[in-house]
């Protein structure tokens, strides 16, 4: 191979300087935090519009406030601020200058202190708080392109510990899936702040299933899935859920999901695992590309 | 959002309740009524807990008398120059359960969180005559509004987790455990079906 063919191969690069990364990162962290997006104050405010039950309805009004106040006063909507999930597409042109591990640990480090944010991250065994909110959960991604695309899911653990997994058996089919995914989501009743958002990660292994649960919340609300039979079983379990009557924090009326977003990935022959992540009615992301 | 208002309407009907609880107005309090708070509470979450149940223990005091007082569950974010305190909402409150009947067999009159509480808390409560509210989970904002003067008392080291003493005047409750053993998330259960 010629010296000047192999070089027609290099695709040019892009350089990101970490600065440029953990800056971005920063201010995200702070306005992810009092700046709810407006597909979720959509679905707040038409869940207000269409709630049955008189009590549930003064509380969505509440909470549509709230979120009025944090915005206008750069107050958390919530005092959980949560662990910081990022999820980090890396375009294959990008080069990096620094660390970028290291940029994205500074810029939320740096958001949580500056932002007057709470810092809830502490060591599992011992207790003790690590002050900084530091480590965040970080998924990193490489993808075509030239960019960088962060998307920041601050996640508070009232609804994280309302979570689940099961590894089903294929022949539980698709009942055995809509059971599990309303069961976790009645089940935890009032304690993860309804109306809630449900992610749900279908198929893959074990640790895919519950990746793209996760991932899926960051779906803009109301948005179907573009597989046609995976957003019919959205609805689907949406209505089954919104049935069952715990609603708008636990006490009552039609509301006590906003949302089931379904994410899929082939699985094994001899599985079906299926993951559900509940989010609160706090549902706090944003995004950036770079 | 220009037309949202700050305070709900809603908030006029809410039945007005001083703290400390007084014994009256305490047993007069029933599962699904909605309160507005004024006066002053303690909070304290996970970490409190683990200390308050490991001073008693050891047989020492608790830094503070929680006789006739609310506990409320919450880790306020830090308040910026000038403001009382951040975010205030409540956390969930079965993380608390365990560490519960030790408080209230001291006097302890209520406490608030959110989600339902153990057969265990719901049966000291019965038998100690105590109340357990629900706070307007991820309302934060608006709830800080309602916190007019916030001070660590106790286990300032424990960062949210520390014991502040507040002074609220109309903070919004709903009653969800009464002194007759009703539960009102029960109550919302049993309607639907």
């Amino acid at each position: 191979m010629s010296h000047g063919r192999g070089m027609s191969h290099y695709q040019k690069m892009r350089t990101i300087t970490s600065e440029k990364i953990s800056s971005a990162v920063r201010q995200l962290t702070m306005e992810a935090a009092s700046q709810l997006e407006p597909d979720i104050l959509e679905a707040l405010l038409q869940a207000r519009d269409s709630e049955e039950s008189l009590l549930a309805r003064h509380v969505l009004e509440l909470l549509i406030s709230n979120a009025d106040i944090a915005s206008r006063e750069k107050v958390p909507v919530c005092q959980d601020t949560g662990v910081a999930v990022l999820f980090v597409e890396v375009g294959q042109q990008v080069a990096i200058s620094g660390s970028l591990e290291e940029a994205i640990q500074a810029g939320v480090r740096s958001g949580y202190q500056d932002g007057f944010l709470r810092k809830s991250v502490c060591d599992p065994l011992t207790r003790v708080n690590t002050g900084t909110n530091t480590p965040a959960v970080i998924h990193y991604e490489i993808v075509e392109g030239d960019q960088v695309r962060i998307a920041m899911l601050p996640k508070g653990c009232g609804s994280e510990n309302m979570s689940g997994l099961t590894m089903l058996p294929p022949s539980a089919g698709i009942e055995g899936m809509v059971d599990f995914v309303v069961k976790q989501a009645v089940e935890a009743g009032p304690n993860p702040c309804p109306p809630i958002v449900v992610g749900v990660g279908m198929g893959g292994s074990f640790e895919k299933a519950a990746y793209l649960a996760k991932k899926s919340l960051l779906r803009p609300l109301g948005e179907a899935s573009p597989r046609h039979d995976l957003a019919e079983l959205e609805q689907q379990i949406l209505t089954e859920i919104n049935k069952q009557g715990v609603g708008v924090q636990g006490l009552g009326g039609n509301h006590t999901a906003l949302a089931v977003h379904i994410d899929s990935f082939p699985s094994h022959i001899a599985s079906l695992p299926v993951a559900v992540n509940i989010q609160c009615h706090a549902h706090r992301h944003k995004e950036i590309v770079i | 959002m220009s037309l949202l208002r700050y305070r709900p309407d809603f908030f006029d009907s809410l039945k007005q309740v001083d703290l400390p609880f007084d014994q009256e107005v305490l047993v007069s309090l029933r599962a699904g009524d909605l309160v507005s708070l004024t006066g002053i509470l303690y909070t304290g979450r996970d970490q409190t807990h683990r200390r308050f149940v490991a001073l008693l223990d050891e047989g020492k005091e608790l830094p503070v008398d929680l006789a006739r007082q609310l506990l409320y569950y919450v880790g306020p974010s830090p308040a910026r120059p000038g403001q009382v305190i951040g975010a205030a909402g409540p956390t969930t409150s079965y993380r608390m359960d365990t560490y519960t009947p030790r408080l209230l067999e001291l006097g302890l009159a209520g406490t608030m969180g959110k989600g339902g509480r153990s057969t265990a808390v719901r049966q000291a409560m019965l038998k100690h005559q105590a109340v357990y509210l629900a706070a307007f989970g991820g309302a934060g904002a608006l709830l800080s509004k309602s916190v007019k003067e916030a001070e660590v008392v106790a286990f300032a080291d424990a960062g949210p987790e520390a014991l502040f003493r507040f002074r609220v005047e109309e903070f919004p409750a709903v009653v969800i455990n009464d002194t007759l053993g009703n539960d009102f998330y029960e109550m919302v259960r049993l309607r639907k079906k």
